[in-house]
């Protein structure tokens, strides 16, 4: 027999019946359940295991707040822990799993430590396992993960989408119970873009969970047709399965919707959730309130819940947890559960009422003045003891215990900007107060307007007070008005293990411990016994812990202060966070024009920043790097070979103060560079470090073309704005990039120009004569199309770049290389153009690391003192020119099978090794196939006097030391010649 | 002897023998439906940025307008006939044409505005997608933070595209054009397909 | 957050980089004999105000301006954005 626990009426599809697992074991629900009530549907009421001692747990609530029915969800790749089983909306073929037992629910192994509970009080990690400190990590730590816990994860990446997504409002109303339909209704009329989300399935709030009338209808019936009038409104967005997690600056709101949670399998491409960013004028928070439970003895027993949950059970979900039910409640609330399951049919044992004055029913018996002192009942309720005024007890059979302490207002988005609740003697509860998050209002119970008209009205004057609305507010429905006051009954005394926080296995005597040791403050009390922590963050706890406190403290709440809470409002996937940003996508490719034609060719690539370069072209037999990199460096020298530069950063500088201004951004000057010229440029910082280096083409008199290093694209060109806007703001100089737009190729070796002659079309003399190192210009190549030419080098080598515009880069390739033939052209990558630079002695990324002057690089008398640049004055400072810092050279070893470590640092040949006696450190290493030996470039202390010297190269983390000497860092051509020729 | 190499482009439209390609690598332009939105590469399009001199900001804006045939356009907006102009920054904006006929179209908006402005070739800096369809709106909410509700037609904005800088333009209320680096085209297609996907 | 730019509006601060305290505007005159000092003080010492602060962000993802946004750093509340060249224009440093 299945769901015996399954009522008349209610808000699911009894025609839809959807089958599910829990626990391997096979059962139905219907369309409109979740998980929970399903579950209690078919009288399941343990549920799980709970963190620390491994107690019997069941459902305490009906909604996002639950602390204890967490599930696995799924299974594979796909499983999900610690998923609360009252927001799972129920699906056909659904399987869910306990968590925290072993080896399974009903006979769990560590329920033993519920047995050791007294060792197990608060602060008992600090106090237990304080020493040996060797044992943590090996012993104690491994234990405690496996026997305290929640659920597992799969070890499996997540199969799923996520998306992220952008919107913008007038109006953002958090909620969809009564304040927020009325407030969407009453801004939709008026012609704002409203967004209204909610994070149940079904929009309408406790106008679900309630019996009573709206106007001339069901309260649910209400909600149904405001929210359809809502829907038709073209202006109004309406955000089911959307929970808003945060608020955050200046009306900025986080938002997760659940877009494929609900579904059996999600269509292919489909998200499964979505992180919104909603940018808001306003917003209204009507987030209701969350019942709070008292606490007594062995409260925690499945079938233990809160006495709104049971309604919403009954009500909504045509479910009730048992078919005899006892109330135990301080306030009235708890008498409408009461009514409603009996009128539902539902056994009332008894209503239990703190108060001497609670109102009487002639429907079922109410036990006034009494309090519930304990239960009974090994993987369920099965009675509870209750003591009575006259101090005799009884004995009430039941399979459920419904309790209401009061209601607490929803504040957390509130405090999301360190906004503090306020406390309200009325309603014995903290309201929202202090400075809430800019263009927010409250309305509704989340603002402690707790009767249903209350909360229409306040949603109604929310919304036209948010949104300035002059007209008339719209006419509201009749609804329940009755008058809350709430007399404060937090935990029955007396009880010895009484829970408070139940997914955290807080008790209230753990809450007076944490006192009587000191730990006094409300944040203390919350790390020591980490009550309020874990996924539900305390929502049906931390004022009861504040209570306890209180009274222990002799103080009232408000003077013991209150938490503050942060987002996420309920827990959220990391997955959910990265969205579409994961695996190859993680950041956007840059592909290089000559990328297709590198791939077919068999490149293989390396990220350099965003962008893929081809490191090096294996030939077929080539079985290491190094013999193909050898190979393109050896034919580049010998010949020619090609490289594609286009990820070097190119910015447009143009204007009647272009070259002033390039005075004023490099370190030596621009402004006699001729028509026609390149120059190498040194960029430095403010603080006399060096930026960045490159190249400036003059192609007019009000034109250059400036190159940057492939990694400093981006910083180099918002430097370049600071200085335009910032310091220079009247030069007359406009900057733009062409990085992306220009195909830009090296073509180096002694048989580049005759190459270059093939493609570059004959008007155009590239003799050394008419077209000598550094010089450039416009070109047209391959018949007439437009290209520029920079006989600029990097290699060492005569050499060119030759740009095209971009959509032709692959054709050029694909021609140089044709054309090249007769030369035995060959197409070099990044490591093959890393050791040319490195057998030339031209700095790079490593030497230009941040910490490194023009002096340290052997450029210091770059550095004009003649005019006004960024850097030249801080660079003068003592420490960075004293004669004994540090400078570039060539570093060989003696031995030239012996491996140069960039990173490794120079010792004296003779004396100690230690940082004391550093001499400097390799920046470069690489093996030079032209050498045939090691090589390697570094900066040693006062190193260009010191060639010639021999030293210790030493690694001590890989226990290395090679004997190295000191060179020359132009290990090829020191004098130029190839590269003029 | 040693002088610069001739500094003019040459009048005559291209006869060189080069064969282009398309951002995304092919040799026609990537078309992809799902849904009721269209992703179209559009590489027919030549672009020339143009940036007014100091002190030059009102000729430069006449000339643009000679050049487009209409007001130049202002802040967040586009406009223009055969030639088109959009905003990309203070007195600075980028001209759109079409390429078989405005190849050289740096060159041509140089002529016009002479020394107001520089002139800078943007053609191949950019990929272009245009996105068409009803379900526009749902796509783009998913790739960029701009306020949908104020982007009209004629609206002109820069944004970031999963991290890709791009400008945006709305042609009609069911044609925006999309601007993306050309050396992220891969990525930025793949976020608008993955998109156009998610909604569909 | 959400920076009101003088031309754009309202945008997001995730458009932007930050750069820093916008005294960065002030730099001081190569020429000054006491250039070294008052470098120094220029790029090193900074006030690190608890209240109201003007910084430098560039639109990098917009249109590649710079503007000096004057915030509280308490509260993140922003009173006055700024196009950076007439700030810097106001303190003298046109040519």
């Amino acid at each position: 027999m299945t769901q015996t626990n399954r009522l008349d009426g209610g808000q699911i599809d009894r025609n839809t019946s959807l089958s599910f697992r829990f626990d391997g074991r096979n059962l139905t629900a219907h369309s409109g359940d979740t998980l929970a009530s399903a579950l209690l549907a078919n009288d399941v009421r343990l549920i799980g295991r709970s963190f620390k001692y491994h107690r019997p747990r069941g459902l305490l609530t009906a909604g996002s707040e639950e602390p204890n029915g967490m599930v696995e969800l799924r299974t594979g790749a796909r499983k999900e822990p610690n998923t609360r089983a009252t927001t799972i909306e129920m699906f056909d073929g659904l399987e869910a799993y306990s968590q925290n037992r072993w080896p399974s629910l009903k006979f769990d192994a560590l329920a033993v430590n519920d047995m050791f509970s007294n060792f197990l009080s608060a602060g008992f990690y600090y106090k237990t396992f304080m020493w040996p400190a060797a044992f943590w990590e090996k012993l104690y730590e491994p234990i405690i993960r496996r026997a305290a816990g929640l659920g597992s994860l799969s070890m499996e990446a997540d199969p799923d989408e996520y998306d992220k997504g952008f919107r913008h409002c007038d109006l953002l109303i958090i909620g969809a119970g009564p304040a927020g339909l009325m407030a969407a209704l009453t801004a939709g009329r008026a012609g704002a873009d409203v967004i209204l989300a909610d994070e149940d399935f079904a929009l309408g709030g406790r106008l679900n969970s309630e019996t009573f009338t709206v106007g001339d209808h069901s309260a649910s019936d209400w909600a149904t047709q405001a929210v359809a009038e809502l829907s038709s409104m073209p202006n109004v967005c309406l955000m089911p399965r959307t929970t808003v997690i945060g608020a955050f600056d200046h009306g900025i709101y986080g938002a997760v919707e659940r877009t494929g949670d609900h579904l059996a399998t999600l269509p292919e491409g489909k998200p499964r959730q979505i992180l919104w960013r909603i940018y808001t004028q306003k917003a209204l928070l009507c987030a209701g309130a969350t019942e709070r439970p008292i606490a007594f003895e062995n409260n925690d027993r499945p079938g233990i819940m809160m006495a709104s949950a049971l309604r919403t059970y009954a009500n909504r979900f045509a479910v009730t947890a048992s078919q005899r039910v006892a109330i135990f409640t301080n306030n009235d609330d708890g008498h409408r559960t009461a009514a409603d399951l009996h009128a539902k049919g539902v056994r009332i044992a008894a209503v239990v009422d703190v108060r001497e004055d609670a109102p009487s029913s002639y429907d079922y018996e109410v036990l006034k003045g009494a309090q519930v002192t304990n239960t009974k009942g090994r993987h369920g309720l099965s009675f509870v003891e209750v003591s009575l005024p006259d101090g005799s007890t009884r004995t009430l059979d039941c399979g459920a215990l419904g309790v209401s302490g009061g209601w607490n207002p929803n504040v957390h988005l509130t405090c999301h900007q360190r906004g503090r609740p306020v406390w309200n003697e009325a309603l014995a509860a903290f309201v929202p107060g202090g400075e809430l998050p800019v263009g927010m209002s409250v309305a509704g119970a989340a603002n402690g307007i707790m009767s249903t008209y209350g909360a229409l009205q306040s949603g109604a004057e929310g919304a036209a007070k948010a949104l300035d609305l002059t007209d008339a507010l719209p006419d509201l429905p009749e609804a329940e008005d009755a008058p809350i006051a709430q007399t404060p009954f937090w935990y029955v005394q007396g009880c010895k293990r009484a829970w408070v926080d139940q997914q955290n296995d807080v008790t209230v005597k753990d809450v007076k411990l944490s006192y009587q040791e000191g730990f006094r403050s409300v944040e203390h009390l919350k790390r020591y016994t980490t009550l309020g922590m874990a996924t539900d963050q305390g929502k049906t706890s931390n004022i009861t812990g504040l209570a306890i406190m209180a009274e222990v403290a002799g103080k009232s709440i408000p003077e013991v202060g209150t938490t503050i809470f942060r987002p996420p409002y309920t827990p959220v996937p990391i997955a959910t966070f990265a969205g579409r940003m994961k695996g190859q996508e993680f950041h956007p490719t840059r592909l290089t024009p000559s990328h297709f034609w590198a791939k077919e060719r068999g490149a293989v690539f390396v990220e350099v920043g965003n962008w893929l370069r081809a490191q090096w072209f294996p030939q077929p037999g080539e079985t290491h790097w190094r013999e193909s990199v050898d190979r393109e460096v050896r034919q580049t020298r010998a010949s020619v070979g090609v490289c594609d530069c286009t990820t070097l950063g190119k910015i447009d500088v143009q204007g009647t103060d272009a070259a002033e201004f390039l005075n004023r951004i490099y370190a030596n000057g621009f402004a006699k560079l001729a028509v026609g010229k390149t120059r190498y440029g040194l960029m430095l910082r403010e603080d006399g470090m060096v930026m960045d280096d490159g190249t400036a083409a003059r192609l007019a008199e009000d034109h250059f073309v400036v190159t940057t290093t492939t990694a400093n694209a981006v910083s180099v060109y918002r430097h370049m704005e600071f200085v335009r806007q910032c310091l220079c703001p009247d030069m007359d100089v406009q900057l733009i990039s062409t990085t992306e737009g220009w195909a830009q190729y090296a073509v180096a070796g002694p048989n580049a120009r005759k190459l270059l002659q093939k493609i570059v079309d004959p008007e155009f003399d590239i003799s050394n004569e008419a077209f000598p190192f550094m010089a450039c210009g416009n070109v047209t190549v391959c018949g007439g199309l437009r290209a520029r030419l920079f006989r600029i080098s990097f290699s060492g080598e005569l050499a060119y770049e030759i740009a095209v515009p971009s959509r032709y880069g692959d054709a050029l390739m694909r021609r140089l290389m044709a054309e090249g033939e007769e030369f035995d052209v060959v197409p070099y990558g990044t490591e093959a153009l890393g050791v040319m630079r490195v057998e030339k002695g031209h700095a790079a990324g490593s030497e230009l690391n941040g910490t490194t002057t023009a002096l340290n690089l052997g450029l210091g008398k770059m550095v004009s003192k003649k005019k006004d640049s960024i850097g030249s004055i801080l660079s003068e400072r003592e420490a960075l020119v004293e004669p004994d810092g540090l400078r570039l050279v060539g570093i060989k070893p003696l031995e030239a099978e012996n491996k140069i470590t960039a990173g490794g640092h120079l010792m004296n040949a003779d004396g100690p090794v230690d940082a004391a006696h550093d001499q400097g450190y390799v920046t470069s290493a690489v093996y030079s196939p032209i050498l045939n030996s090691n090589i390697g470039l570094g900066l040693v202390k006062n190193g260009s006097e010191r060639l010639g010297e021999k030293m210790r190269l030493v690694s001590p983390l890989t226990n290395l030391t090679v004997e190295v000497e000191l060179v020359s860092a132009h290990f090829v051509d020191p004098e130029g010649e190839r590269l003029r020729a | 002897m040693s002088r610069p190499i001739s500094l003019t482009l040459k009048e005559n439209v291209c006869v060189h023998d080069l064969v282009a390609i398309t951002a995304l690598g092919g040799t026609e332009p990537r078309v992809d439906s799902l849904g009721g939105v269209t992703c179209t590469e559009t590489p027919e399009v030549a672009l020339a940025s143009v940036a007014a001199r100091m002190g030059q900001e009102i000729n430069a804006t006449k000339a643009l307008a000679k050049l487009i045939d209409a007001p130049a356009p202002e802040v967040g907006r586009w406009a223009g006939t055969t030639v088109t102009a959009f905003w990309v920054g203070q007195d600075q904006w980028m001209a759109e044409a079409p390429f078989d006929s405005h190849e050289d179209l740096a060159a041509q908006v140089k002529a016009t505005v002479e020394d107001a402005a520089s002139v800078t070739e943007q053609t191949d800096a950019w990929a272009r997608f245009d996105l068409s369809g009803e379900g526009i709106k749902a796509v783009l909410e998913l790739l960029c933070q701009l306020d949908l509700r104020k982007f009209d037609e004629g609206s002109a904005a820069r944004c970031s595209i999963h991290h890709v800088g791009c400008f945006v333009l709305c042609r009609s209320p069911e044609m925006v054009s999309l601007y993306g680096p050309r050396s992220s085209a891969g990525s930025l297609h793949h976020a608008i397909v993955t998109a156009m996907r998610s909604v569909q | 957050m959400i920076i009101n730019h003088p031309l754009l509006g309202p945008r997001d601060a995730s458009e932007f980089t930050y750069l820093g305290d916008a005294s960065l505007i002030d730099r001081p005159d190569w020429q000054d004999e006491n250039a070294a000092e008052a470098y120094y003080e220029y790029g090193y010492l900074r006030d690190n105000p608890a209240g109201e602060h003007q910084e430098l962000w560039y639109h990098e993802a917009g249109d590649r301006s710079w503007l000096v946004v004057t915030r509280n750093t308490l509260t993140h509340e922003i009173s006055k954005v700024e196009m950076a060249r007439d700030v810097a224009r106001a303190r003298g440093r046109s040519k």
